[in-house]
């Protein structure tokens, strides 16, 4: 088994249209049972995180700068990690996402360690 | 009770007690002699109160036999002269004697402290769960290796060298400091799971024993909540989760052993006394900060919506989202089955079959009765073929007629 990083892409949401908590224990469902399943299936290696949708850009010149969504369709919004055998099982685990139902993407990545 | 339950029952109970008394007054490092006495102490319990009728107080005799039998032995050996007497207190060592506290707090006190020596960090997690059923609870090798799904020898195997490390390591008969206590409270309470499990879904028909251990286990985990140092809301949680899962022992088998699932047990068996203490301890576990909730609480919160048969939406969902939070925590097959049961009762069937067709375990008996409840009035026929296969896996006689009964009713609404 190896790991593989799922990174979650979507349409940048800023702060103002952020959902109520209502709207989030609501969205919070599928999230939950997909990752329940991936769990329940011995393959979730790490349930990641999810993203603030505010942040930092520090290019090369050491200049911050806010963002880096503001102007990009695909912000990510989040990770986990998943234990498959191969980059197609992961992908075929990653189909299941439900980022997937509001026109989002996954991104599916080896990971090959530091060393 | 019977001469023939009794000693079975004395073991059991007064075994692990006797062993940890005697380690203390003598030393873990002869834990081995510890052992061998208290083992003699029985056979010749055996013996004696099969000729001569009972003793007065059972108990008292078990430890007053064991107490002169530990002096005899020392004494032969010249290992109080030479090692237990200038370990001790000079007045003590003056006295030329040795003493063996057989005080109720000295017993309770002595087997704490045990507990937490077998969970010292130079044993490895397998031979401390070994060691804890062996010197904790009486088990034999073999009834652990039964428990382990391995053979005798090897479980003898790692008593053994488990017990060398013991001594290697000059392991202290006495509780750690409060940081180590946290580092080795995790194992503690591991261990305290399995036994009670052990008991609780045991391959043994013999359901004194098997309550035996489900006592044994709670009384263990009351020991730790009982002490300040270790009453943790981890602890309660635990506490709280066997509380909930005993309360319905009388209601989970018939009188012919039979088991009867969940959902068809007779509500009005379940006792309410071991629910309202499972409700106080699962309360008690939750003065915690929000990233300190374990495993433990979320299994205890589970066995708390399970005290109402009621069969809502809404417990079901709060059911599976427990779950979905329980795996992320902690992979296991059980689990992963229980899962998809609730998965099942929240979401619907046919959501169900797909989610239980991906976990493939295959070579487990419960995956297969999960199946054949999916599939049931959905296709009949593949119920039927997964209650063959369960049968197939199955372990135990009561398991086969229950699998048995199902495969008959399916087999008449086929036909």
């Amino acid at each position: 088994m190896k790991e593989f990083l799922l990174i979650f892409r979507r349409d940048f949401v800023n702060k103002e249209e952020q959902p109520s908590p209502e709207q989030i224990q609501k969205m919070m469902k599928p999230w939950q049972d997909w990752m329940g399943s991936l769990a329940a299936q011995n393959k979730l290696a790490s349930s990641g995180n999810r993203l603030a949708s505010d942040g930092r850009v520090v290019k090369s010149d050491k200049i911050v700068t806010d963002g880096p969504y503001v102007e990009i369709k695909e912000a990510v919004g989040g990770y986990i990690v998943v234990k498959a055998n191969d980059l197609d099982e992961a992908a075929e685990l990653a189909k299941g996402c439900p980022v997937l139902n509001i026109g989002g993407n996954v991104e599916v990545r080896g990971l090959v360690g530091m060393d | 009770m019977e001469n023939n339950e009794l000693i079975p029952h004395l073991f059991r109970t007064e075994y692990s007690k006797m062993v940890a008394v005697l380690c203390k007054a003598f030393g873990i490092q002869h834990i081995s002699i510890a052992e061998d006495v208290v083992s003699d102490t029985f056979l010749l319990a055996v013996e004696m109160w099969g000729q001569k009728g009972l003793p007065k107080n059972p108990v008292a005799w078990l430890y007053t036999v064991a107490k002169n039998k530990s002096r005899d032995i020392l004494r032969r050996q010249n290992i109080f002269d030479k090692k237990v007497k200038p370990a001790l207190p000079k007045e003590e060592a003056d006295n030329n004697e040795l003493h063996i506290d057989l005080s109720e707090k000295n017993i309770t006190d002595s087997q704490l402290q045990m507990i937490f020596a077998i969970c010292h960090p130079s044993i490895s997690p397998e031979a401390q769960i070994g060691l804890a059923l062996n010197i904790l609870c009486g088990f034999g090798a073999e009834e652990i290796a039964d428990a382990f799904l391995s053979n005798k020898e090897t479980i003898y195997k790692r008593l053994a060298r488990a017990k060398d490390k013991l001594k290697e390591n000059n392991v202290a008969l006495e509780l750690p400091s409060q940081t180590e206590i946290d580092n080795r409270l995790d194992v503690v309470l591991r261990t305290m799971y399995l036994l009670f499990n052990e008991g609780y879904y045991s391959a043994s028909q013999n359901v004194t024993l098997r309550k035996d251990l489900c006592l044994e286990a709670m009384r263990l985990t009351y020991s730790l909540i009982e002490n300040e140092s270790t009453n943790t809301p981890s602890v309660n949680a635990l506490m709280s989760i066997m509380c909930f899962h005993a309360s319905r022992f009388e209601a989970r088998m018939d009188s012919n052993g039979e088991i009867i699932l969940y959902e068809d047990q007779d509500a009005e068996l379940w006792s309410t006394e071991l629910i309202q203490k499972g409700k106080y301890y699962l309360e008690q576990s939750s003065h915690c900060d929000k990233n300190k909730v374990s495993k433990y609480h979320i299994e205890a919160a589970i066995a708390f919506y399970h005290t109402n048969q009621a069969d809502t939406l809404d417990k079901w969902e709060s059911i599976l989202q427990l779950y979905n939070r329980l795996l992320q925590i902690e992979y296991s097959p059980i689990a992963a089955l229980n899962r998809t049961y609730a998965l099942s009762k929240a979401n619907g069937k046919e959501e169900a079959i797909i989610e239980a067709e991906k976990l493939r375990l295959d070579d487990n008996h419960w995956y297969h009765l999960l199946l054949a409840n999916l599939y049931k009035n959905i296709d009949n026929n593949k119920t039927a073929a997964h209650l063959k296969k369960a049968l197939q896996l199955s372990k135990t006689d009561a398991e086969r007629n229950f699998i048995e009964k199902k495969l008959k009713e399916i087999n008449l609404i086929n036909a």
